[in-house]
């Protein structure tokens, strides 16, 4: 039995429809995100666990209680908000302190616990500040605090991360799953940046128009992408249109007069489908020992890596080799293109 | 309030000639208008009055030694801040929780009350002090009313002021109280509920706190508009029940005696000053850290 159950839950506003179907069952400790373009209903998937937008049909279960009808302040969720909602006239300490003031928990042990909630944040030496006197980082430690000191049974955070820098933004995302790993609390995060969602969670669950299109381990998220939204959408991939010329355990899809060897389960000779190729799985050898030919169009320089575009018979293919300190590829020169059998991955079109 | 609009606050990169001839003419208004009178009527303070031949030569204290040294002006200056202070009051009992309403309101109801709230401004002040008169009397429905549950009459009482004075500066109240709701992160309510507070609970410590400043701010517009009205309390109040806006129109038009009424006059002006000013400061102190 999940420890957190979402069945066919539906939410509509007047007729239209913003989460539809939605099935999720999540396990005690798991660090589940919700990843989606905006609009796509994650963040009201949230605030229907969180009691905030009623559910309009289907049912939500936590530790075998139903809840879906539940008030918010009884359902007794940790919630972290993307503007961080802090209490602005209360300090560190009082913010921190106010879930455990409402349930009544007894002065010293209030007392101790806030400490042990903003030790595990780091901002001990804070306690006595207001939330205007600290930085970003700083506040979204305190919401942290705050959301965990009542000891919730799920941590919802919304976006927690989007309002920070990016070199801060990086910092927290691993700091926050280190602390979810320390208290092993049930964390379902929201979010639209893929890198967050792969780098820190269990499972990732990609949403698309309302609806829960793939649910797998970031990795498997990654090197398996069921449609052509997902594999464009959890990083970079080259889209290549094609057409199944042979059927088999093997089958061969053509593309601009290449044959290419995939995979074959379930395809059938004649079939639309769309190959997806990740820009780093592409080994750049000498002219003429690859699969095929290209030229260098243009070349990027990212620091830990190079990012080529390049131009060959099928059209444009982008292309991430680590920057190991060799000289790289020149402007226009012509370079031969291998890749692995398996890492060439079939999406059915229109899928 | 008009030293505010007229002090020349230049826009950011509006700088030297362009910002001293555009500020000129609302300078050369309040200058006019506000502290031309203003300078005229304390030195008519200081002047010497006989009531067989008026105003004499010379200056003197005695005008306020009067003012001050009278129980009679002393026990009306009282009234003045105690009504005032009432009627603070009630306006944030009433305006706070009134502001609080519309701010949740739907789409249409929210403009729709939001002009009720406002409309006593739309109508004349005397207008209004005479419905309530009416309201008020002897033969008036809430006059009767009082009377019949044994409360005595109502018109000409310090209750019928506060109820005058009440419905006149609610507005004031009501527009402070609401902008500071505006500013509030629907998210923070939602992150009280999260955390197992009621909505009463939220209310009180987390909604009411951050309204603070507007109730604050609205209550020093309202306690300085009250203490200087004059249509209210001249109207509601009648003939004895006095304010100081009443006994300063009666120095002037009835005694004649316009030394006396500059110095009452300017004694309000430096009272209210002393109180809003010395309110302010303790209102920005204590918010200052937390809500900026």
């Amino acid at each position: 039995m999940a420890f957190l159950r979402l069945e066919h839950v539906s939410k509509y506003y007047g007729d239209l429809c913003v989460v539809s179907d939605m099935n999720l069952s999540v396990e005690q400790g798991e660090f589940i995100s919700l990843l989606g373009p905006s609009g796509c209903g994650k963040t009201t998937t949230l605030q229907m666990i969180a009691g905030f937008a009623e559910v309009t049909r289907g049912r939500i279960t936590l530790d075998g209680r139903d809840i879906t009808q539940a008030k918010p302040n009884t359902r007794g969720l940790g919630i972290v908000f993307q503007s961080y909602a802090l209490f602005p006239h209360m300090t560190v300490r009082d913010n921190v302190a106010f879930g455990l003031a409402m349930r009544k928990v007894e002065r010293t042990e209030r007392e101790r616990r806030m400490r042990e909630a903003l030790a595990l944040v780091k901002l001990d030496k804070y306690a006595d500040r207001y939330p205007r006197e600290l930085s970003g980082g700083q506040r979204q430690r305190v919401a942290l605090a705050r959301a965990l000191v009542i000891r919730p049974p799920v941590l919802l955070l919304d976006e927690p991360l989007s309002n920070l820098d990016a070199q801060l933004r990086e910092e927290m995302q691993f700091e926050l799953r280190s602390i979810q790993r320390q208290i092993g609390t049930t964390t379902i995060m929201v979010t639209h940046d893929q890198a967050e969602a792969l780098s820190i969670s269990d499972r990732v669950v990609v949403m698309q128009e309302g609806r829960a299109t793939q649910v797998d381990a970031p990795y498997r998220m990654y090197e398996h992408p069921q449609t052509p939204f997902i594999s464009r959408f959890v990083g970079k991939t080259n889209m290549l249109p094609g057409t199944v010329t042979r059927a088999g355990a093997r089958a061969e899809v053509g593309i601009a007069g290449l044959a290419l060897e995939v995979d074959g389960n379930g395809l059938h000779a004649g079939d639309a489908v769309h190959l997806s190729l990740r820009p780093e799985k592409l080994l750049p050898v000498a002219q003429g020992q690859g699969k095929l030919d290209g030229r260098v169009a243009t070349r990027y320089f990212l620091g830990s890596q190079w990012q080529y575009e390049l131009d060959t018979a099928m059209g444009t293919l982008v292309m991430v080799t680590p920057n190991d300190g060799r000289a790289p590829l020149a402007d226009g020169q012509q370079v031969g293109l291998d890749w692995a059998g398996d890492t060439l991955r079939v999406l059915r079109a229109g899928a | 309030m008009s030293t505010l609009a007229a002090a020349p606050t230049p826009k950011p990169r509006t700088e030297g000639l362009p910002a001293i001839l555009g500020s000129l003419p609302l300078t050369l208004l309040f200058l006019t208008l506000v502290l031309t009178p203003l300078g005229l009527t304390l030195l008519l303070s200081f002047a010497q009055f006989d009531y067989n031949t008026g105003i004499q030569p010379g200056h003197t204290l005695e005008q306020y030694l009067t003012v001050l040294t009278d129980s009679y002006f002393l026990e009306i200056f009282w009234r003045t801040f105690w009504i005032s202070g009432l009627t603070t009051l009630v306006c944030v009992l009433v305006g706070a929780p009134e502001a609080y309403v519309l701010s949740r309101m739907g789409k249409p109801w929210r403009t729709i009350f939001l002009l009720v709230v406002l409309s006593p401004l739309l109508v004349s002040l005397v207008v209004r002090a005479f419905g309530w008169s009416l309201l008020l009397g002897p033969n008036g429905p809430l006059g009767r009313a009082a009377e019949a549950l044994g409360l005595g009459s109502l018109l000409y009482t310090p209750t019928a002021i506060i109820i005058g004075l009440v419905h006149v500066m609610l507005p004031f109240m009501v527009i402070p109280v609401w902008t500071s709701l505006q500013k509030l992160d629907p998210a923070v309510e939602q992150a009280a509920y999260s955390l197992n507070a009621s909505r009463m609970q939220t209310l009180w410590r987390v909604i009411l706190p951050q309204t603070m400043p507007g109730i604050l701010s609205g209550s020093l517009i309202v306690f300085g508009l009250s203490a200087s009205s004059f249509a209210i309390p001249a109207l509601l109040g009648g003939r004895r029940l006095k304010m100081v806006a009443t006994i300063v129109y009666d120095e002037f038009l009835n005694e004649l005696n316009w030394p006396l009424g500059a110095a009452i006059a300017m004694l309000l002006l430096v009272a209210n000053l002393a109180i809003m000013l010395s309110y302010n400061r303790v209102v920005e102190r204590s918010y200052r850290r937390s809500l900026g």
